[in-house]
């Protein structure tokens, strides 16, 4: 079962290079989004709420396609984006961490916005009345007590993020060595003749990297609240 | 010196009170619900008054009309949370160093050992917030306030959450956080125990309205009565020089100038004061014979009477001090006490002296 080909090992370190760049990319305003919505009241919440879970709800072909419209070569934000930066997204790896990063935004805020909630915001108030600014009081207190919670996100959104297929697919396609994750590997595989045998092995491997985000969480968790 | 004139309103409570202190420490009085915590936030800028002006030492911190609002982090006002409220994530010595991190090294004040000697905080510096008992944490929690050097202290009930024996360690710990690092005070408190004992001023607030303000022993003893429960909480403070400790009991004798009061307890050299509940004093006509052994002479100058079964007698002993003793309306009928009356005062129970407990 381990003796992968080229093409899935490619696959491989794609999906893991593609989901740990999105994780990574979506963790800060995720963070920063649960926050708010956990702490600030502001005209919009209610919209700002349902704008961060939308790619949950919405099915994943259509968040694809307004990647695509939006971040395209000819979408307003792509278009900026490549001329003034440089930065490509259509048909790239990082279009397909774009991809995984938006459609794994909800699941990460959920968690964070929680362990907020579960701090005594009175804890940010001593803070302060000892001198710290906001953002040291965030930095030092707020956010290390939210730990926890910010580490379940990160690895729920990993784990979507590495498993993210429909609107990938739908915004950059299944290019062999730039976009063609495990999950588009095995798809493939599965349109030829006699690709089931690699299928399976790409599936196993999917397990395996599962489980381990499964067991890193654990003991992140466990470490986290050991130090309490 | 606070100077202060504010505003606050949420649904139907409104705090408005004007008033302003020199004290060493200024106790803020009154039953719950009556503004006393808020205006302990609104000084330390934890809340914002929707009106008004507050000074501390001189300098304007809030004032509404010209928009001002000094965030907490430039206040420099400590703050003592009714449950300490300590980092959890963070070791006690993290806890109590945090606010000298961010204290500018001209003003550091107050230094890391002195504090931590005399709160008596040495042995748990690196315990977790969770690892300590409720009087450590308050402990814990006015040594972190401060450390941070502060120009005014805040300190928001801090021993409600106690039992009576911590209670007592803590005041004795800011009666010497008062005397040794001078720095002003607030303290927030619904016990006339409490304030008779350590406060040098008294602000008294009933339904978000300043009731009274002036030095403690005058403006207590009416005003705790008119409060749920208050009648039990009334003390008075003796002071006496230093005692004899009479080994073979494990007694304490003061000299006080009406009479010897004897503390079951080996007190430590130096002026002692005794916090005396009204509650634990009887009367008679002459020298009585009982187990009490410290009778103290003084005479009658004032027989408050409520509609309660209690009244309160005010006496006042040889040498000029004031001593308040709750005594049934019947008892006092039927003795026949009035004003003027010399009297003898024998008093149980004899509350703790500050100075036995943190030594």
């Amino acid at each position: 079962m381990l003796d992968l080909s080229p093409q899935d090992l490619e696959a491989v370190r794609l999906s893991l290079g593609i989901a740990g760049a999105a994780t990574l990319a979506a963790l800060p305003p995720a963070v920063f989004v649960a926050y708010a919505l956990a702490r600030w009241r502001f005209p919009g919440h209610g919209l700002v709420n349902a704008l961060a879970h939308l790619p949950l709800v919405l099915p994943p072909v259509v968040t694809g396609f307004a990647l695509l419209m939006l971040f395209g070569r000819r979408g307003p934000i792509g278009a900026l984006l490549a001329d003034w930066f440089g930065i490509v997204f259509a048909f790239r790896w990082t279009g397909a961490a774009l991809a995984a990063a938006v459609m794994s935004f909800p699941l990460m805020i959920r968690p964070i916005r929680l362990s907020f909630e579960a701090a005594d915001p009175r804890l940010a108030a001593a803070a302060r009345s000892l001198g710290a600014r906001p953002l040291w009081a965030f930095a030092l207190v707020e956010l290390p007590l939210a730990l926890p919670g910010v580490l379940v996100g990160a690895i729920l959104g990993f784990a979507k993020a590495l498993g993210e297929f429909g609107a990938t697919i739908t915004f950059v396609s299944s290019i062999p060595g730039e976009t063609r994750t495990i999950s588009a590997a095995i798809y493939a595989l599965l349109q030829t003749p006699d690709g089931d045998a690699a299928a399976l092995r790409l599936a196993g491997v999917s397990v395996v990297i599962a489980v381990a985000a499964l067991a890193a969480s654990e003991a992140l968790q466990r470490r986290a609240r050991g130090r309490e | 010196m606070i100077a202060l004139d504010v505003t606050w309103r949420r649904g139907d409570f409104s705090l408005r009170c004007a008033f302003e202190s020199r004290a060493r420490l200024l106790a803020l009085y009154g039953p719950s619900g009556a503004g006393k915590s808020t205006l302990a936030n609104l000084i330390a800028g934890l809340a914002r008054p929707d009106a008004g002006v507050i000074s501390l030492g001189g300098d304007i911190v809030v004032d509404t009309a010209q928009r001002i609002f000094l965030p907490p982090e430039k206040r420099r006002v400590g703050f003592v949370f009714q449950d300490a409220l300590l980092f959890p994530h963070l070791t006690v010595r993290q806890n109590i160093l945090f606010g000298r991190f961010f204290t500018p090294p001209a003003e550091r004040r107050v230094e890391f050992e002195p504090v931590v000697e005399t709160l008596g905080v040495a042995h748990l510096l690196d315990r977790r917030p969770r690892h300590l008992s409720g009087g450590e944490r308050q402990r814990v929690g006015l040594a972190r306030a401060l450390l941070a050097s502060p120009r005014l202290l805040v300190m928001d009930e801090p021993m409600a959450a106690l039992d009576r024996p911590r209670r007592h360690e803590i005041m004795t710990l800011i009666e010497r956080m008062r005397d040794e690092f001078a720095i002003p005070m607030v303290l927030v408190s619904h016990s006339g125990e409490e304030i008779l004992r350590l406060a040098d001023e008294v602000a008294t607030f009933s339904d978000g309205r300043l009731t009274a303000l002036g030095a403690p022993a005058e403006t207590l003893p009416g005003a705790s009565r008119a409060i749920e429960g208050g009648r039990f909480d009334v003390t008075s403070v003796l002071r006496a020089p230093s005692g004899v400790v009479e080994e073979a009991h494990g007694v304490t004798r003061l000299a006080h100038p009406s009479g010897d009061i004897v503390v079951a307890a080996r007190l430590t050299p130096g002026p002692a004061r005794v916090v005396v509940r009204a509650t634990d004093v009887a009367l008679a006509r002459s020298r009585p014979e009982t187990s009490v052994r410290t009778i103290l002479r003084g005479r009658i100058v004032s027989i408050d009477k409520t509609d309660s079964p209690l009244a309160f007698a005010r006496l006042e002993l040889v040498g000029g001090e004031m001593l308040t003793a709750a005594v049934t309306r019947l008892a006092l009928d039927e003795l026949g006490f009035a004003v003027g009356d010399d009297i003898f005062a024998a008093v149980k129970a004899v509350a703790l002296d500050e100075r036995d407990i943190g030594a």
